[in-house]
């Protein structure tokens, strides 16, 4: 397997010449391909890409995102999901299929200011983003305290195979929900262990292009270094 | 009319023809932008703002297919000496529009359908050239908002003062010298994205303006480079 190669680019970087691949953030101009943003370039079998280290929260299906209800209408709700787009979450994902808006309240079950664990069933240019909880640990937080990131570095928080979202819930005790849009709701029985994970993830927002990260939220959180040789995820 | 240009070849603020003023560039210096920088070029001053993607208001001006790139530059009633009405005059609204035009080729809006991207620039000094300043600020602070682009925008003015071509017409030649021509270009691509001429050249001229302000466009382009990595990548070795 060819090793992947990293660097920092700016939007107007050639990252390499050749027959490539472009994937995310990159674009072909003959055979150049040139970055579209600020962030850290990698070429992966064949493929390139650029990790961005700015912007929005842009939808994919099956994204995890945790979102604010706005509003509703009769047949759905709408949600902040800290995106460009407005979140629709359809009144029979909650109701069953037996939903009749004469005869059930969308209020009683989810208000206005209500956050909501879901993931985005469909998403496409054409229409808004459609948002499912009907699965394992999805639907309404009931506590919490919730924690804005840059979008784009929430798969820095995660780490490697969770290396590092496993790190802070180990040494403070604390539950975390990261949602890929960037928000995040971390609850806690025990107030030191809440205010230290909170701590920890801003150190990770402010500090998140910075190499072995894990190391440094290690020492910080008081945790002993162990040997995981952590690099920049994807 | 003062002298523009002595007889070694120095000109009114003591650069030489091919000489830049002095630019330093500071890249995310608003919090509640999602992206900004702030340019100072020679005496110019001046913050640029990026706001969005963000939902489209009034909803009519949405496009189905593609993100909307809005820009308004404004200066400051403080930015010239006599105060300025900071109501959009005549010439506000057209470099606004010239500077939207010259950031339209850089940005990839094709993702964002539905919505826009509101660029804001305030001047709040003027020395002359501040429509090059203001692009090489909003380049930068699109690219700190995260929004994508094929390339980032440089811009600078060439022009024709006491008969010879020199970079970076300041405010004094731009009032009595012959010619100015604002140039924004993508240094990646090979691009021009703005060009405008003020006076009169011969072809040779104009081919030599050109070709100069393009030069500008590289040297400032550096400038934009190093503060846009200084912003995402310090305390690194690169």
């Amino acid at each position: 397997m060819m090793e992947t190669k990293r660097r920092y680019v700016i939007p107007g970087d050639v990252i390499t010449t050749g027959p490539f691949r472009p994937e995310q953030n990159v674009y072909q101009e003959g055979d150049r391909i040139i970055s579209t943003s600020v962030g850290i370039s990698e070429i992966f079998d064949n493929a390139v890409r650029v990790i961005p280290l700015t912007g929005i929260y842009m939808p994919k299906t099956n994204d995890l995102i945790i979102g604010k209800v706005i509003g509703h209408s009769s047949l759905s709700w709408e949600f902040d999901i800290n995106s460009c787009f407005v979140g629709f979450l359809p009144a029979q994902d909650v109701f069953g299929r037996d939903y009749s808006p004469t005869k059930d309240e969308l209020k009683e079950r989810l208000d206005k200011g209500d956050l909501v664990a879901a993931r985005v069933a469909n998403f496409d240019r054409s229409r808004d983003p459609l948002l499912t909880v009907q699965d394992r640990d999805l639907g309404k937080i009931e506590s919490g305290e919730l924690i804005e990131i840059s979008p784009s570095k929430v798969p820095r928080l995660i780490g490697k195979r969770g290396s590092m979202i496993q790190t802070i819930e180990m040494a403070t005790k604390a539950m975390i929900t990261i949602g890929q849009n960037g928000w995040i709701v971390v609850s806690s029985e025990d107030p030191d262990g809440l205010l230290k994970a909170i701590e920890a993830i801003r150190m990770v927002d402010a500090q998140a292009h910075m190499p072995n990260l894990t190391e440094r939220v290690k020492s910080m959180l008081g945790v002993e270094l162990g040997d995981n040789n952590d690099t920049i995820n994807e | 009319m003062t002298q523009l240009m002595n007889e070694n070849g120095i000109r009114c603020d003591g650069r030489r023809v091919d000489q830049l003023r002095n630019i330093s560039i500071k890249v995310g210096v608003l919090k509640n932008a999602d992206g900004s920088a702030y340019i100072e070029f020679g005496k110019n001053k001046i913050l640029a703002g990026v706001f969005g993607p963000r939902d489209v208001h009034p909803k009519h001006m949405a496009n189905q297919d593609s993100g909307i790139l809005r820009c308004r530059y404004h200066m400051s009633p403080f930015s010239v000496t006599e105060r300025k009405n900071p109501a959009p005059s005549r010439r506000e609204i057209e470099i606004s529009k010239v500077i939207k035009e010259a950031l339209l080729p850089a940005v990839i809006l094709k993702d964002f359908p539905r919505t826009v991207v509101d660029v804001f620039i305030e001047v709040l000094q003027a020395d002359g050239g501040t429509r090059c300043a203001a692009l090489d600020a909003a380049s930068l602070a699109l690219a700190d908002a995260g929004i994508p682009m094929r390339d980032l925008v440089s811009a600078c003015a060439a022009g024709k003062v006491a008969d010879q071509i020199v970079l970076d017409i300041n405010n004094e030649e731009d009032q009595e010298g012959q010619a100015d021509m604002p140039i924004a270009y993508m240094p990646n691509l090979g691009k021009i994205t703005l060009m405008q001429l003020d006076g009169i050249l011969t072809p040779a001229e104009y081919q030599k303006c050109v070709q100069t302000g393009i030069n500008g466009c590289k040297l400032v382009y550096e400038i934009q480079r190093k503060a846009l990595m200084d912003k995402y990548f310090t305390n690194e070795a690169q």
